[in-house]
């Protein structure tokens, strides 16, 4: 049991690690796309991580059960979600830093 | 730990508003009214209100903001520049505040348990509704047994905004079909929602069903199955979604579902007892308070879902008629 604990509060920092450092990514990183790939990372791993944390807290009964239903339920959202945001964003035209820089160069767009 | 969890809970829920205010984009408010209405969930929860806190949730944050997104498909995403001077505005707004403020001084202590509310007829429900009712969530109880001729009330109130947005906008089936409907090339989205929508909707049977013994109802069951519904027009399109639930078909449901609590209540009083009296539904008093909430629940369930489910319909038909003009 106490090494359950141990195991669990590792995860549980790890995913207060990861949802952080998405949340510093999402204001410090430049453009959209590298932006919606921070979000992405506390939508993903710190989620599974933090679930996973409460797993091991459990003593497994219908708690266990709930918490691997949120955990499919995330695994298969969040990543659709985070991607149908980038494709739609490709699609209406937003254009990626990389392909913007010449422009900024040339000082003709901003 | 809890208080210091209300507080920081209470901070972000301000802080949330007060960018509501400022802000000029309105998709932007949109999302932020989500966020406040996840917020005042989790304050629910920590205040122990399950059932409250999962209809905040499912509606306030699930299905409003949804309803907002489509309605701001029709009118654009800018807020109108007002014109008018805000001093008189703010001058009624700091006076109202200041004697609602006011009110409050009178106002029993937060939390005592001599306070009013906790002493006129919450004792009772606590203590007589596991006899009289039997169920074991108690909220359950009250809300369809002790209240049901409220719950009816709101039940008609849900079923006539359906009627307030059909006459005033109607759903418009599209002539022509050449133009792209849905978001046809999301290969990953179509993927997802053929696995999702299923289990969706078995979560929302579940919630119906389910509401007796743990947090759930009609509310949020139906609520629930209408995101569902939304969610595969909004993948697949509108026409394809009508082929599956029509527009007339969920305005019969809508008014079965008020029908069906409804006629629970006279069948009750044909049975000798007042309305909603759901004693009289068996032989034994508990096992009737039990068909009848169940019947109830499932009536409040439909009109929900119909209700949600037209007034997307209609919001969706004007706007995808507005993008093509």
């Amino acid at each position: 049991m106490d090494f359950l604990d141990i195991v669990s509060s590792i995860l549980l920092l790890a995913g207060v690690f990861f949802g952080f450092s998405g949340a510093v990514g999402l204001f410090r990183f430049p453009d959209f796309f590298t932006r919606i790939h921070a979000a992405s990372v506390t939508d993903s791993i710190a989620a599974i991580l933090i679930i996973g944390a409460l797993l091991l807290q459990t003593s497994f009964d219908l708690n266990t059960a709930k918490l691997v239903f949120i955990l499919l339920f995330l695994m298969v959202t969040s990543p659709t979600a985070s991607h149908a945001l980038a494709k739609s964003a490709r699609h209406g035209g937003l254009l990626t830093l990389a392909e913007t820089r010449p422009q900024d160069k040339q000082g003709s767009a901003k | 730990m809890a208080e210091f969890i209300d507080l920081v809970l209470l901070a972000m829920l301000a802080l949330t508003a007060l960018r509501i205010i400022f802000l000029k984009d309105l998709f932007a408010v949109v999302m932020l009214f989500g966020i406040y209405s996840f917020l005042s969930a989790l304050i629910f929860l920590n205040l122990d209100a399950v059932d409250v806190a999962f209809t905040e949730a499912s509606v306030g944050a699930g299905i409003s903001t949804v309803l907002m997104l489509v309605t701001l498909a029709i009118t654009g995403r800018k807020e109108k520049q007002s014109t008018h001077s805000s001093l008189l505005p703010l001058f009624v707004v700091l006076v109202t505040g200041a004697a609602l403020i006011y009110g409050t001084l009178d106002m029993p202590p937060f939390g005592h348990p001599d306070n009013p509310v906790h002493q006129h007829v919450a004792p009772r429900y606590i203590e007589e509704s596991p006899k009289e009712v039997g169920l074991p969530n108690m909220v359950t109880s009250v809300l369809a047994s002790y209240r049901g001729f409220d719950t009816l009330g709101e039940t008609v109130v849900v079923f006539s905004a359906v009627i307030g947005v059909l006459s005033l906008l109607g759903v418009r089936r599209k002539k022509k079909k050449d133009l792209e409907s849905g978001l046809e090339s999301h290969r990953v989205l179509h993927v997802v929602a053929k696995i999702i929508i299923p289990l969706v909707i078995l979560f929302a049977l579940y919630v119906q069903f389910h509401g007796d013994f743990g947090p759930g109802g009609g509310f949020q069951a139906g609520v629930i199955a209408a995101a569902a519904f939304i969610l595969y027009a909004l993948i697949l399109g509108l026409p394809k979604a009508f082929a599956v639930v029509g527009p007339r078909f969920l305005q019969w449901m809508a008014a079965a579902g008020v029908l069906l609590y409804a006629s629970v209540g006279l069948y009750s009083m044909y049975m000798g007892g007042h309305f909603l009296d759901y004693n009289q539904l068996a032989t034994d008093p508990v096992a009737g308070q039990h068909y009848g909430i169940i019947i109830i629940e499932l009536g409040v369930g439909v009109t929900v879902f119909a209700v949600m489910l037209n007034i997307f319909y209609a919001f969706g038909s004007q706007a995808e008629r507005s993008n093509v003009q």
